[in-house]
Order: C-alpha cells, then structure tokens, then sequence
C-alpha cells in the first residue's frame, strides 16, 4: 500500500472519510446533543481537544505501551482528556456544560477516538498522528454544525439563540427533539449518498461519452 | 472431527507452538500503575486549576437567583434547617453541606423581605429544583427561578423560559392549585403551559410540599426572632438595629429567667 502524504493525512477525515458523515462512527454525540449550534460546536470542540490530546500521546508513548494491554493504556488516556476537558468546560461554559450533561463525560466511549488511536496513531509518527487526528476532530466538528444547523433553524426558528423568522414561525418541535435528532442524520446521509451516487453517474457517463468521441 | 486418528494426524503434522510471553506480567502492570499514576496526577493539577471557576460560579448562580426571587435584596442571611428547627449557627462539629439551607433576605432599610426557600421534586423527566421567594406570615410566594430541570426541551422547558407562567407566582397565596389555560378563577389558582401541564403541575406539587414542610418552622423561627428583638429592646432601648452579638446574651438571659 502506497505511503499517504501528510496533506493527505490532515485532509482525509474532514471529508472523504468523514467519521460521521462517511463512517458513520460517533453517533451517541451526534444525535443527542445537536439540538442546538452552541451545544453542537462544544461537543465538537471537546471532542477535537480529546482526540488531538490522545492521539498526541498514544503516537508519542507507542514504544512503550505493551501490545497486550494498549486498549487500556489508550482509553486511561482518553479518559484523563475527557475528565480535563470536563472541568475546563464547568469552569468556562457552565451553561453549556449543564445542557450537555452526561455526554461530554461519554466522550471517553467516543469510538471516532479510540478508532483514530488504533487505526492511526498506534502505527505512525508524533506529527501524522496530529495532523490525522486535526482532520478528524474538523470532521466531527463540520458533522456536528451541519447537525445543529439544520435542528436549530428548523427546531427553533433561530441560529446560535439569534431568531430569523420572526414571530409567525411556529417551530416544528420534533427537530429538537431525540427523533429529530435522527430524522436529521438520515436526511444528511441520505442527500450526501445522492450526491455521491450522481456524481458517480456523471463520470461514468462522461467517460463513455469521452470513448464514442 | 472427534476421531481420534484426526486428532493425532494433525497433532503429528503441526507441532503447537510453544505458548510464549512476549511481555512480562510484571511489564503490564507496571505500565499500566505508571499511566495510571501519571493520569492521577494530571487530574488532580486540573481539578485545582478549575475548582475556583467552578465553584464561583455555582455561588453566584445561586446569588442570582436569591436575588431574584427576593426582588432584589440588600443583603441575605444563610440559615440552617436542623432537626430541632431553623438556626443561623450550625451544631459544633457539623458541616455546612450536609443541612438544607434558607435564605433569608433585608431590603436597604433592613426590613426583612421572605426567605428563599429551595424546592425538589420529581418533574416529567427528572428532579425539578426550584429555588422561590416566600413570605411565611403572609404565605405568599414573591417569585420563582427553576434551577436546574430536564423537562422536555421546547414543551416542559417552558417552566423556566415561558415568563407569563413564572411571573403568576409572584404575589400568589399558597397552597396553589393548578388550572387549565384560561381558567382561572381564584386567587390563588396557576394556569398550566398547553402541551406541558405535567411540568407544570410539578412545579406547583413541589412548591406545595415545600410550602407545607417549611413554612412552620419559618414561622417558629420568626416567632423566636420576634422574642428576642421585644426583649432586647426593653432591656437596652439604644439597641436599635439587632446585632448577632447583642442577640446571643439577651438570649442566655432568657434562658436562665425561664423557670
């Protein structure tokens, strides 16, 4: 297999290999926390702080970690970000730290983390690992705002508390809602799948139109 | 497969690797008690480092809210519900987490105002906390802010953001039943939120318990204060405003003047 460039490493998870929105990894924050673009861009902050930390380390201290127990070497590790980042959170944020509540605590069973730790960091260099794991915490934050976007406007009626519509908009309360949550994610995946899919179409048909040329 | 012939040509063919230990056990924990130790020590340096902010913070939220409920007082005291009733000083020994608090609040020209009182109970999803103004004498409520709650975001939430229900509790006179929308008929009636009325019924369930299991012993605390300042003013009429210090002789006096 062909060595990835480092560009490459930081561009792959923004998008292309999106942990949310292609592997389809992270659901728990994603659906339960995206009611709102506050409460969605600091679990997507969070998250990016946890994994750039841990990656960070794991690349780091690879050498030293036996084969045998890395899966709990790495999760002390997660765990340790998860629990500063929790405390960083209530002491700047308490009010989004309250309506987060128990997820930024579940961060530690994140498995876009654990995944980049084992799939990535484990095998490749201090500054790869960052450059991976900045890719896929961008990802996860982008996943994240589209999420909290789309439930806010719709849910509320507003964008980070700011209200657009004007009083005769009545909010359709199901978006905020936990079945919201998921009407939302399949409607993403399901225009991201199209895209995908047309564009496909496109090049096949651009190709065969290239051959009878 | 369990032939016996199977089992031995195989065994014959592939010799079974020797089970070896790549690492030692001794390795394994040791990496895992260093992490662990190293992580402990992390955590302890961020729990310092953000304590103060935390901690800060929940005083003044709660600051706030007194102030809130209270409109506004000049300044509060903190007391203390015991077994035996309601103190300003804690039982030797005793530490301050572990009593229910009240609050009680003065304007600028030190008139009390009511106490604050806290309210728990069980809501739509989970425990509802309330903190309200009260005024035990004449059992009305002054106003109330809800402290923290997991109603239902857009529907029961509207206990905290929907301001037309928080303010119908300023002034009212407890115990309070809860109505439909639009039927309000006493005085001492709240109308539910549509599309929250189990919410909203918490709110006015707790207020009503908590009411009922404070409001005595507010006023046997009232009553004891009231003793003291009469008795006070008549044995030193210059002491006008009541001082902790003056109030805890003239309390030793009452004492040893009872029979």
């Amino acid at each position: 297999m062909r060595k990835s460039t480092a560009q490459e490493d930081l561009l792959r998870g923004i998008w292309r290999e999106n942990p949310v929105l292609v592997q389809v990894l992270g659901l728990c924050p994603t659906l339960a926390v995206t009611n709102t673009v506050e409460n969605s861009l600091v679990m997507g902050i969070a998250t990016f702080a946890v994994l750039l930390g841990s990656s960070f380390f794991v690349s780091l201290f690879k050498r030293f970690i036996p084969n045998e127990i890395r899966i709990s070497v790495y999760i002390l590790i997660i765990a340790t970000f998860v629990t500063v980042a929790e405390m960083c959170l209530e002491a700047l944020v308490p009010e989004v730290h309250k309506a987060l509540g128990a997820f930024i605590a579940l961060i530690v069973v994140n498995c876009i983390i654990l995944g980049r730790q084992e799939a990535f960091a484990a095998k490749n260099t201090v500054w790869r690992s960052v450059l991976d794991a900045i890719g896929s915490g961008l990802g996860f934050i982008l996943a994240m705002l589209m999420m909290g976007s789309l439930r806010e406007v719709i849910g509320y009626g507003t964008f980070l508390g700011i209200p657009l519509f004007g009083d005769s908009y009545e909010p359709w309360v199901v978006m905020i809602l936990p079945p919201g949550g998921f009407l939302t994610l399949g409607v993403i995946l399901l225009t991201l799948g199209y895209v995908e899919e047309r564009r496909r179409a496109n090049r096949v048909s651009a190709m065969s139109a290239q051959e009878r040329a | 497969m369990s032939d016996p012939a199977t089992l031995h040509d195989t065994a014959h063919a592939v010799p079974p690797p020797p089970l070896t230990q790549d690492v030692s056990t001794v390795k394994l924990v040791f990496t895992l008690v260093f992490a662990g130790v190293i992580a402990g020590v992390l955590l302890v340096f961020a729990f310092h480092a953000t304590l103060p902010a935390i901690e800060a913070h929940k005083a003044e939220v709660l600051r706030a809210a007194i102030g809130e409920v209270l409109k506004g007082p000049a300044r509060y005291e903190t007391l203390y519900v015991l077994p035996e009733g309601i103190s300003a000083t804690l039982p030797s020994g005793a530490r301050e987490k572990d009593f229910e608090k009240v609050f009680y609040g003065f304007d600028a020209q030190d008139t009390p105002i009511g106490f604050a009182l806290v309210a728990m109970g069980p809501g739509f999803q989970d425990q509802i906390k309330l903190i309200f103004g009260f005024d035990p004498r004449a059992g009305r409520l002054l106003g109330i802010k809800v402290l923290e709650s997991k109603e239902t975001p857009g529907l029961g939430d509207k206990i905290e953001k929907d301001a037309s229900f928080r303010t119908q509790f300023e002034g009212i006179a407890a115990p309070l039943l809860g109505v439909k929308k639009g039927e309000k008929s006493a005085e001492n009636e709240i109308e539910m939120i549509t599309g929250a009325t189990i919410s909203s019924r918490a709110v006015v369930r707790n207020l009503n318990q908590a009411v009922t299991r404070l409001q005595p012993l507010l006023l046997a605390y009232l009553d004891a204060q009231a003793k003291v300042g009469t008795t006070q003013e008549e044995s030193n009429p210059k002491a006008t405003a009541s001082t902790p210090n003056r109030v805890v002789p003239v309390d030793a006096d009452l004492r040893s003047a009872a029979p």
